[in-house]
């Protein structure tokens, strides 16, 4: 579970997230959309403890993001746009580190399993440059669950991929969603973010402009909601 | 911890078996120093033995650096270093990682270009005493060198960043470890320089602890 409340973050003068209050129940997948600049990035960063806030409060499953920054990191998995993997390595490497730095029990079988989720087991021992992109974030999402968090924060995952390559991570992202894990994910794709999540929020201006249940809300109602939030701010 | 540390340490020696773009740099650049100081030297010193401690520590050195800026750059790639923060880990066991790979590779350039410098220039004499101050020299400089490398790769002119920043700090290293090579080469004792050797040994001390505590708030925004 993510509870966050009144969460700021400022640079200098700049505020760019000016009291944040959003709630993902445990399971939940949560979709948080919003026009360039509203602080999505900003909010994912803080809640993988990458950026310090500058005030509010942050728990997730119960633990403070302050005080226990190194137990929170242990229970969340990031996938970026950025993959965080090494070029230069295979993606039995890879995944071989990453599960070291994360004390993975059996690592040797669960590399195996995550691969085989991601449909990389063929490219093993490949180097990862070599790959595309979407098979890179294929193993992003790989690295990302490999030490099964209870919390998954995706950052726009589907940035830079063609078509084809973002319907094939949006059904993976789907499947390790229902997987039982909390998930919040930023994305500008209205109709996909509405589409996978169980709930849908609008960030504009570094403030949550609405959220609701994906039950009250259609495709076309949603970007009219959306297109009036971003508006509303100008 | 330690086992973390292995792990960065053994991640980092696999990714540059492979493309060997650090050692290669740094070996062929320390290897240019030294020759070219040789030539160089040959025709206007008249005791080579008195210029040779400044000439093999600007080769450690200078390749040294070369060594580090790759250090962090290659974890910036791909936002890696972010992988290695999301790690729950404490950020020091990213340092004495990250330090002890770099300590790793200039040794390994250091081995190979000794005997070539020892060819080049002919010292009288090869003493434990002098590797005891090439490992304390080493260590003190991978140790700051690592923390200003992190500091470096977030600016813009990153890697002329890092020498502006770094080498003003381990003068004083320099100046105790090209005195006590000097003083090997004469012959004399290493107890007989004691002052110098304490300073080596202060400023590892020092600037480790200092790095320790320090990373936390130089790798965080």
């Amino acid at each position: 579970m993510i509870e966050i409340r009144g969460l700021v973050k400022s640079f200098g003068r700049k505020a760019v997230l000016k009291g944040i209050d959003l709630e993902v129940a445990d399971g939940q997948f949560l979709t948080l959309v919003g026009p360039n600049g509203a602080g999505k990035t900003t909010l994912i960063r803080i809640l993988a403890t990458l950026s310090k806030a500058t005030s509010g409060t942050v728990l997730i499953d119960g633990l403070d993001l302050t005080d226990e920054s190194i137990d929170i990191r242990r229970r969340m998995g990031l996938v970026s746009h950025q993959t965080l993997l090494y070029g230069d390595l295979t993606p039995d490497e890879n995944l071989r580190f990453y599960g070291r730095m994360y004390d993975v029990p059996n690592l040797e079988d669960r590399i195996g399993v995550v691969l085989q989720q991601v449909g990389l087991e063929g490219w093993r021992h490949d180097p990862v440059r070599t790959f595309s992109r979407g098979m890179q974030q294929r193993l992003a999402i790989a690295r990302a669950i490999l030490h099964r968090p209870s919390v998954l924060l995706l950052d726009e995952p589907d940035t830079g991929l063609d078509q084809h390559a973002a319907e094939m991570l949006h059904k993976l992202l789907a499947t390790v969603g229902a997987e039982g894990r909390t998930v919040l994910m930023t994305t500008h794709n209205l109709e996909r973010g509405l589409s996978m999540g169980d709930r849908v929020a609008v960030l504009v201006g570094g403030r949550i402009a609405y959220q609701a249940d994906k039950s009250a809300l259609d495709a076309d109602s949603f970007r009219e909601v959306y297109y009036r939030s971003v508006r509303g701010s100008i | 911890m330690l086992y973390k540390i292995l792990a960065i340490v053994h991640k980092d020696i696999i990714a540059e078996l492979r493309t060997k773009e650090m050692f290669s740099s740094m070996f062929v650049f320390a290897l240019l120093v030294i020759v070219i100081f040789n030539f160089a030297f040959e025709l206007r010193v008249a005791n080579v033995k008195q210029v040779a401690p400044g000439v093999l520590w600007v080769a450690f050195t200078f390749a040294g650096m070369l060594g580090l800026n790759r250090s962090f750059i290659l974890e910036k790639d791909k936002g890696c270093l972010e992988g290695l923060l999301l790690a729950p880990v404490d950020r020091s066991a990213i340092y004495f990682g990250k330090m002890l790979g770099n300590l790793i590779f200039m040794s390994v350039v250091e081995a190979i270009v000794l005997p070539i410098f020892w060819i080049l220039f002919n010292p009288p004499l090869f003493s434990p005493a002098l590797i005891l101050v090439i490992v304390l020299g080493t260590v003190g400089f991978a140790g700051v060198g690592t923390l200003f490398s992190a500091i470096a790769v977030h600016t813009r002119a990153r890697e002329v960043m890092l020498p502006i920043l770094l080498f003003p700090i381990v003068v004083p290293l320099m100046i105790a470890a090209v005195k006590i090579t000097g003083g090997l080469l004469d012959g004399q004792p290493l107890s007989e320089m004691r002052n110098w050797l304490n300073l080596l040994v202060g400023f590892d001390v020092i600037f480790l602890t200092v790095s320790y505590m320090t990373f936390e708030y130089v790798v965080e925004e």
